[in-house]
């Protein structure tokens, strides 16, 4: 600290502008700090990649070699790699039926949660009638109720019909679930549109069916992008539904992988080919609507 | 979060409503709000009712039980186990997620590549707890030689203190050298100015050291004990038993030292060709031994998925997961600070820690509150990553309640009990959703 004083007068005037003027020695020990912060973030971003990257290699590299080696030492002998485990995944009749029933499960229960929540928040938002924000707040408190308050009175009363161990009853309950977050997001941003743009419709006739096609969900668009992308990655990662409600034939790959846990070393080369198969489409979902998807799981705080 | 005017506080509505003119009936609202009010109805609201309604019976639902099962729930030995870990885990993990995401988002504030590894940190929000699951299983194997974690843990264990190198290295039955407890010893006495053969057999070719070289009678030296030890054992057969053959290879490293009546009094490794020297000895009968460190088992690492560790084991996965979700919340809220806030206190002469400490985490609490809440919630409906990791004989030990209420309604079928659990689950969560609705009436107001 003692160079402040002669490094003040000596500082070109356009470099005091920004920022206060700092002495040489405070620069270097931010110029240091910033450098081991680097490191730091190096190393830890190590530790997020690696244990992926292994899971990966595994499922690369043979029942055999798996259960003699560790994964790296495929950076000493490369010829390991091989692509039998995933061969032998996709000439597996029943992991190719709980892939298409992942799909099944997933796609509709996100379109129906999409459409539905898009009808109530615009209901929410922009059409009067009585108890609307008592309502409203009713659908605010039941965005944190543990969905396992109805895993036995959902199943009892699917018992004495043939929903039971179908992909419909799977996707009705997501939709249930995935109602009150959904109807939440989308209620928030549909009321923060304009207002003018609303009476303007409506001066002009429009039905209110017209009005929430043409105006509503176009400028909705990122928001239903958002709530889409979260609750399809939501549905696609479920375990506890389906293994509740899926039947033998509509278990989706979360659950058909979970049963082969329970021999962990002799079910190696199915568990991790198929859990990176199972990670493929979120990734590729994550990357492309990144923006979207850090917004939906934002909007998701305190669920 | 909204920026119309539009009132929505409770009470408010019918009072400021003036711009509905042309607003269209109410009944239609009912249209756009009907399939929702029916699937919230059918599985929340009902659900909540019946849950309530079941956990007053039995197990096969035939006989009220009043308040029976949760009576059970705190005095049956595995709930209760999960209740504890419920505790430990809502202590631990959104404290340490949400100060994880703290001390990422302030890292990568002046980071060049701060994108990058926000989107490392962040992706494991977006994979299936299965897989995560899995991928910490990987992690968490025991084996040194398959498992992630313990191959770390065990080469920089050996980098300090090197591992034994001759695990299953015994003596003949019959020979000089006895076991005395996890040592070996000489069964006669050695003095200053002789020479000792310690034979040892028991020894794999692989174990032996590739700077190993035939064994080699040591020379006598006044004032210490030599010796060698070496393998006793010459392949194919042939060979005398208690001598030195031209094919048998010495053992190096190999800790050797000098006892009298108690007390060290030298000690030596031995050489390649195991001769070892044990100097600077008076007179005297000593008892040479082999220390115990020459065969303890290796270190093989943590065992990460016993009953002792499996549930830290599986805290620092979630931190994985769950890092990513504080570190993206906690990142916007620092941006949202205003910069002159921060440059007022470097001015008036603060150092960055004071500065991080009274002027940006006051500044950010409302976020970090939201943060830890939001974890809470999550933590006490923790599932998945418990019932992936933990391998089937420690499910026990690792139990949550989430967990317990599953396998007590659909693996026991007692759902009264389980209803009972899950009730008690929404009961813990109820001081979460005023906080929220409190938050939101706030945000509106």
């Amino acid at each position: 600290m003692t160079t402040q004083a002669q490094a003040g007068p000596a500082e070109s005037p356009d470099l005091a502008l920004g920022a206060p003027r700092r002495s040489v020695a405070a620069r270097i020990v931010a110029r240091l700090g910033s450098g081991a912060a680097q490191v730091l973030l190096i190393v830890i971003g190590l530790f997020w990649l690696v244990p992926t990257l292994g899971l990966l290699v595994a499922s690369l590299r043979s029942p055999q070699d798996n259960s003699a080696s560790g994964w790296w030492t495929v950076l000493t002998e490369p010829s390991q790699i091989t692509l039998e485990n995933y061969a032998g995944l996709l000439d597996n009749g029943d992991f190719v039926a709980s892939f298409t029933n992942t799909v099944l499960i997933t796609v509709p229960a996100t379109v129906i949660i999409v459409v539905v929540a898009a009808l109530a928040a615009y209901a929410f938002a922009w059409l009067e009638f009585p108890g609307r924000d008592w309502l409203f707040l009713g659908v605010v408190g039941l965005l944190v109720v543990p969905l396992q308050v109805a895993l036995v009175p959902i199943s009892s009363l699917y018992g004495g019909t043939p929903l039971y161990g179908t992909i419909p009853a799977v996707v009705l309950f997501h939709v249930g679930f995935g109602l009150p977050f959904a109807i939440f997001l989308l209620r928030n941003f549909f009321a923060a549109i304009p207002r003018d743009l609303l009476e303007a419709a409506r001066m002009d006739g429009g039905k209110e069916f017209t009005i929430f096609r043409r105006v509503i969900l176009p400028l909705g668009g990122p928001a239903i992008a958002s709530l889409g992308i979260f609750q399809f990655l939501w549905v696609w990662n479920d375990l506890l539904v389906a293994l509740v409600f899926a039947g033998e034939s509509s278990q989706p790959m979360t659950v058909a992988l979970q049963s082969e846990m329970r021999q962990f070393g002799a079910n190696i080369d199915v568990i991790a080919a198929g859990a990176f198969l199972s990670m493929v489409v979120p990734l590729i979902v994550f990357f492309a609507f990144q923006r979207y998807f850090v917004q939906g799981v934002m909007a998701g705080a305190v669920k | 979060m909204t920026t119309t005017d539009e009132p929505s506080a409770p009470g408010q509505a019918g009072a400021a409503g003036g711009s509905g003119r042309l607003g269209p009936p109410p009944w239609l609202a009912l249209v756009f709000l009907l399939p929702a009010l029916l699937f919230l109805g059918a599985y929340i609201i009902y659900p909540i009712v019946f849950s309530v309604y079941r956990s007053l019976w039995d197990a096969p639902g035939l006989e009220f039980v009043g308040l029976d099962n949760y009576v059970r729930m705190f005095t049956r030995p595995d709930t209760f186990i999960a209740l504890r870990n419920n505790v430990i885990w809502l202590i631990v993990a959104p404290a340490l997620v949400t100060v994880a995401g703290l001390i990422f988002a302030v890292l990568t504030e002046r980071i060049r590549w701060a994108t990058a590894f926000k989107i490392v940190i962040f992706m494991p929000m977006a994979i299936s707890f299965l897989a995560s699951g899995v991928i910490f299983r990987l992690v968490y194997e025991q084996d040194p030689e398959s498992g992630l974690a313990n191959a770390v843990i065990t080469t920089v264990h050996d980098t300090f203190s090197p591992s034994a190198a001759y695990p299953d290295a015994r003596p003949r039955p019959d020979g000089p050298v006895e076991p005395a407890g996890d040592v070996y010893v000489l069964e006669s006495w050695a003095q200053p100015g002789r020479s000792v053969l310690v034979p040892l057999v028991g020894v794999s070719a692989e174990e032996v050291p590739a700077e190993a070289e035939p064994a080699a009678e040591a020379e006598t030296r006044p004032g210490a004990i030599t010796g060698t030890v070496w393998v006793d054992f010459t392949r194919g057969g042939g060979g005398e038993e208690g001598a030195i053959d031209p094919s048998e290879s010495g053992l190096p490293a190999m800790e050797v030292q000098a006892w009298m009546d108690g007390e060290l009094y030298a000690t030596a490794m031995t050489g390649p060709d195991g001769t070892f020297a044990l100097t600077g000895l008076e007179d005297g009968d000593y008892t040479v031994q082999l220390a115990a460190e020459n065969f303890t088992e290796p270190y093989n690492g943590l065992n990460w998925l016993g009953p002792t560790l499996i549930t830290p084991s599986i805290i620092a996965a979630y931190l994985w997961v769950w890092a990513g979700f504080a570190m993206v919340l906690i990142a916007a809220g620092l941006a949202a600070i205003p910069r002159d806030a921060l440059e007022a206190a470097r001015v008036d002469g603060a150092t960055e820690w004071q500065v991080f400490r009274r002027v940006t985490v006051p500044l950010l609490s409302p976020v970090l509150m939201v943060v830890f809440v939001t974890l809470m919630i999550y933590v006490l409906k923790i599932f998945d990553l418990v019932f992936v990791i933990a391998p089937g004989s420690v499910r026990a030990d690792a139990n949550v309640l989430a967990l317990e209420m599953w396998q007590v309604s659909f693996g026991v079928n007692d759902q009264g009990l389980g209803s009972a659990l899950a009730v008690f689950l929404l009961v813990l969560v109820v001081p979460a959703m005023i906080f929220q609705i409190r938050r939101f009436r706030r945000e509106e107001s």
